[in-house]
């Protein structure tokens, strides 16, 4: 449940966000999340109803994208399927995740007064 | 008050940020990094299921090596079990318990390096809280992941958990004396879903009770410190 974690830290950089701009209240959050990331969106929601009432977010929106897993050769830069073996099928190189393992806190959309 | 129209309802303003969630550990993480690097001490994040023996591999390990070359710091939710299992094995360690957290972070792990004297060790084992899906997104400044992974645990395990395997420089498959004991494991099974989790999949057999495999596991080490040596010479 490392999910309440990060909703804590996207707490603590949405409020840095909120002081530095001045703003009354947050209206939306977009997050990027990627498939091989380890943070399952539902426990995330969860966590962040948990979190929202006491903070700046109390009436800011959730929304969460994904990103698919996508590897490529690290060394030649081909694409490599997922489920088979993260080897390249040309030069046998190993696969380096190109999309897929992110965490990242998009876009806010605050209100000023 | 709106600049568009002067209607009176609050503007909204978009900020782009761009920015990782977990970017104020890993820059925690790089500042350990730094310690390690400075130190010439290699950092292993040994992680791995409770029970898959990570403790007993340790004991292993220590066997093999002087004394003073190895420290640990040994997460747990509670008590100081581990870390007192390690000391008695000969390795200086300390104990990080995390009370309801289900990993260790760079900030956790840093606070642990203050009360070890880890930097006359060679090597520093961070053995992580026992759990194969959350320790695996938290860096700390290693410069290995490991991952400890029993036979007991059933062959489809890293396709379970891609997350974990995919991160891991190196896979310890333990407890193989029990092998007997489980006719229908199929250890050529757990290198196939290896091989479709990890770029680079390396795995050693090892068991903590014959000994199988810990010199093959230590030669590992060794090799892989010298990068750390040379690190340090640049």
């Amino acid at each position: 449940m490392h999910e309440y974690s990060i909703v804590r830290d996207l707490m603590d950089r949405v409020e840095a966000e909120v002081a530095a701009c001045g703003a009354t209240a947050v209206h939306r959050i977009q997050l990027r999340i990627g498939e091989l990331s380890g943070v399952e969106t539902d426990l995330l929601r969860s966590a962040y109803e948990v979190f929202r009432e006491r903070s700046v977010c109390g009436s800011a929106e959730l929304d969460i994208s994904h990103a698919a897993a996508s590897w490529v050769c690290s060394q030649c830069g081909e694409t490599v399927e997922t489920g088979g073996p993260l080897q390249c099928r040309l030069c046998s190189g190993p696969a380096r995740l190109a999309t897929g393992d992110e965490i990242v806190l998009e876009r806010i959309e605050m209100e000023v007064a | 008050m709106c600049e568009t129209c002067g209607c009176g309802d609050p503007e909204l303003v978009p900020v782009e940020v761009q920015e990782g969630l977990l970017a104020a550990n890993d820059h925690r993480a790089k500042h350990n990094r730094e310690h390690f690097d400075v130190a010439g001490v290699l950092a292993i994040n040994l992680m791995g299921s409770p029970g898959s023996g990570k403790t007993a591999l340790l004991e292993a390990t220590a066997q093999r090596f002087e004394r003073s070359s190895l420290s640990a710091l040994s997460g747990d939710l509670a008590t100081e079990r581990d870390a007192e299992r390690l000391s008695a094995a000969g390795i200086e360690s300390r104990a990080i318990t995390t009370g309801s957290a289900c990993h260790l972070d760079a900030e956790l792990v840093h606070r642990g390096l203050d009360q070890l004297s880890w930097r006359e060790s060679d090597f520093l084992f961070i053995e992580n809280v026992g759990n194969l899906v959350c320790p695996a997104i938290y860096d700390l400044g290693q410069d290995a992941n490991v991952v400890a992974l029993a036979v007991t645990e059933g062959e489809d395990k890293p396709l379970k958990y891609p997350v974990m395997f995919h991160r891991a420089d190196l896979v310890l498959l333990t407890k193989v004396d029990l092998l007997p004991a489980l006719p229908n494991l199929n250890v050529t099974a757990i290198e196939d879903a290896l091989a479709r989790t990890m770029p680079e999949p390396h795995m050693i057999p090892v068991s903590a009770v014959n000994g199988e495999g810990v010199e093959e596991w230590t030669e590992w080490l060794k090799k892989r410190r010298l990068g750390v040596a040379r690190r340090w010479a640049v």
